[in-house]
């Protein structure tokens, strides 16, 4: 396994690989939602970095998630908040890790319930593979492939850093 | 706390704490009670959207078993179950079967029958909705409406909501409840919910005639004087005058009750300057409240309209997760024992 990043390291990566990729598609104002927790913490510190300046949205997913029938409701259920019409906008969709892919299917679900977008773009501090859906991140600070003891862990918000956890510790 | 006050709790809730039936707010405690606040919430800015539909309860069906007439909450609840996305099919059990002899058990039966998922159930004999609970199959979520003078969580639930909305919270927060005490399963569950979630004081204001023997036990002062029953409150609830539970010469007249008892801007005037108004309605205008008042700008009794289709989409889609949860683990055991 290739060592994991340390925070700036990955959140340049992240901005630089979404400043070309805007630029690669000719997109002059996107606006940027994260997904509850870590996400929104990773669109916040992006929006300054890429100069955005509408205030960011944020999602919270738990009444698309695709496991209600197994665990029930998330009872800490969070409103979600998207300041601005998603209406014909280019959209930057940010999680601060990608796994199953189930979470973003669940984003994307919620996303069209608010409108069309007339794009969305993925962007992930941190790739892990083992992906049990279709979905891929258009930018991803690191891909990494852990063995089944590790887990990473965003702590923050402020300070924003990561953790590599082994079982057991 | 009376001594079958477990007993409800052990049928509401799963092993894990999880919210599987709806009967009672006996029993359920402050971190749950906020739960359901908080995910009503939600479901509040669910309803701001362009589609205002959640897919939580799709493919399942809810059946509004209403034995008792109701257009506010039976309509509240239809369209609470819709943007959850379930199939809703309504009973008016007036017009069905039961009027052609068929028994509750029977009924309960034949909707099983159809694959119903949930069961929200108004009945006018207190305990109707807990017996269906004890009956129904295993995996089928029962909500109460209202039955008899007994409980209206959801009803108690989303005027928490509303009370939360406007005064941020419940600490140091002193609130009348006025008038049918009673005839008023509303004001057993708002009773109970203010002392759950932390309410300073809380007075019901009515005429002896229209109080229950045992009322403080429930967690309230009694004052039969409203001009000192409205003195400082925060919150006044008005209650409707049920007229058609009445048995028997318990009041004078209307005139005498609204002379009394009716919220006119003068007895409003008493009360905290920041003081909302709140009726579950419907209203009977100048017989509890005077319209000026119900239309007036402490009035927050459409809110509470609102908030009780996110109510309700709260504690049906908790209590269907509830049911599913503990069906998966069931499975799971017999899965782990090689029996499935």
């Amino acid at each position: 396994m290739s060592a994991l990043l340390g925070i700036d390291q990955l959140l340049d990566e992240l901005e630089n690989g979404l400043r070309s990729l805007l630029a690669q598609r000719g997109i002059a104002s996107p606006v940027l939602i994260g997904i509850r927790t870590g996400g929104i913490w990773v669109a916040d510190i992006l929006g300054k970095r890429l100069g955005i300046e509408e205030p960011f949205g944020e999602l919270d997913i738990s009444f698309y998630r695709d496991d209600f029938s197994r665990i029930g409701l998330n009872p800490k259920v969070t409103p979600s908040r998207l300041p601005f019409d998603t209406e014909g906008r280019d959209i930057i969709l940010i999680d601060d890790v990608i796994m199953s892919g189930r979470t973003i299917r669940a984003a994307m679900n919620e996303l069209f319930d608010y409108g069309r977008p007339a794009s969305i773009i993925l962007g992930t501090l941190i790739d892990l593979g083992a992906r049990e859906l279709p979905i891929q991140p258009d930018v991803a600070g690191q891909s990494l492939v852990l063995n089944a003891q590790q887990r990473v862990k965003l702590r923050g918000p402020d300070p924003l850093r990561i953790e590599l956890q082994e079982a057991g510790q | 706390m009376t001594a079958n006050a477990a007993s409800p709790n052990h049928l509401q809730l799963t092993r894990e704490g999880q919210l599987r039936h709806f009967l009672t707010l006996d029993g359920l405690g402050r971190e749950l009670l906020t739960d359901i606040l908080d995910t009503a919430d939600s479901f509040i800015e669910v309803g701001e959207r362009t589609i205002k539909k959640v897919p939580l309860l799709r493919g399942r069906t809810v059946v509004n078993l209403f034995f008792e007439p109701s257009t506010r909450t039976r309509s509240t609840f239809e369209l609470a179950a819709k943007r959850l996305s379930a199939d809703v099919l309504n009973l008016d059990i007036n017009t069905s079967a039961t009027s052609k002899g068929e028994s509750l058990s029977d009924t309960l039966l034949n909707l099983e029958a159809m694959a119903s998922d949930m069961f929200v159930v108004r009945h006018a004999q207190s305990g109707a909705p807990h017996f269906i609970a004890q009956s129904v199959t295993p995996g089928v979520a029962i909500i109460n409406a209202g039955d008899g003078r007994h409980a209206h969580p959801t009803q108690a639930m989303l005027d928490m909501l509303t009370i939360r909305q406007h005064k941020g919270g419940f600490e140091g927060l002193k609130v009348a409840i006025v008038g049918d005490i009673l005839h008023s399963r509303v004001a057993r569950s708002q009773i109970r919910a203010l002392n759950e979630l932390g309410a300073e004081q809380v007075r019901v204001v009515a005429p002896g005639t229209l109080l229950p023997r045992d009322v403080e036990s429930l967690g309230c002062t009694v004052e039969y004087d409203m001009a000192k029953g409205m003195k400082g409150v925060d919150v006044v609830i008005m209650l409707r005058l049920q007229n058609e539970r009445m048995e028997g010469a318990l009041l004078p007249s209307e005139r005498e009750f609204y002379r009394l008892y009716g919220l006119s801007q003068e007895k409003l005037a008493l009360a905290h300057p920041d003081c909302i108004v709140m009726h579950p309605g419907p209203i009977n205008r100048g017989v509890e409240i005077e319209s000026a008042v119900a239309d007036g700008p402490q009035s927050v009794i459409l809110n509470q309209v609102t908030n009780g289709i996110a109510i309700r989409m709260a504690v049906m889609s908790m209590a269907m997760g509830g049911q599913l949860a503990e069906r998966q683990k069931k499975m799971s055991k017999l899965t782990e024992r090689g029996l499935v």
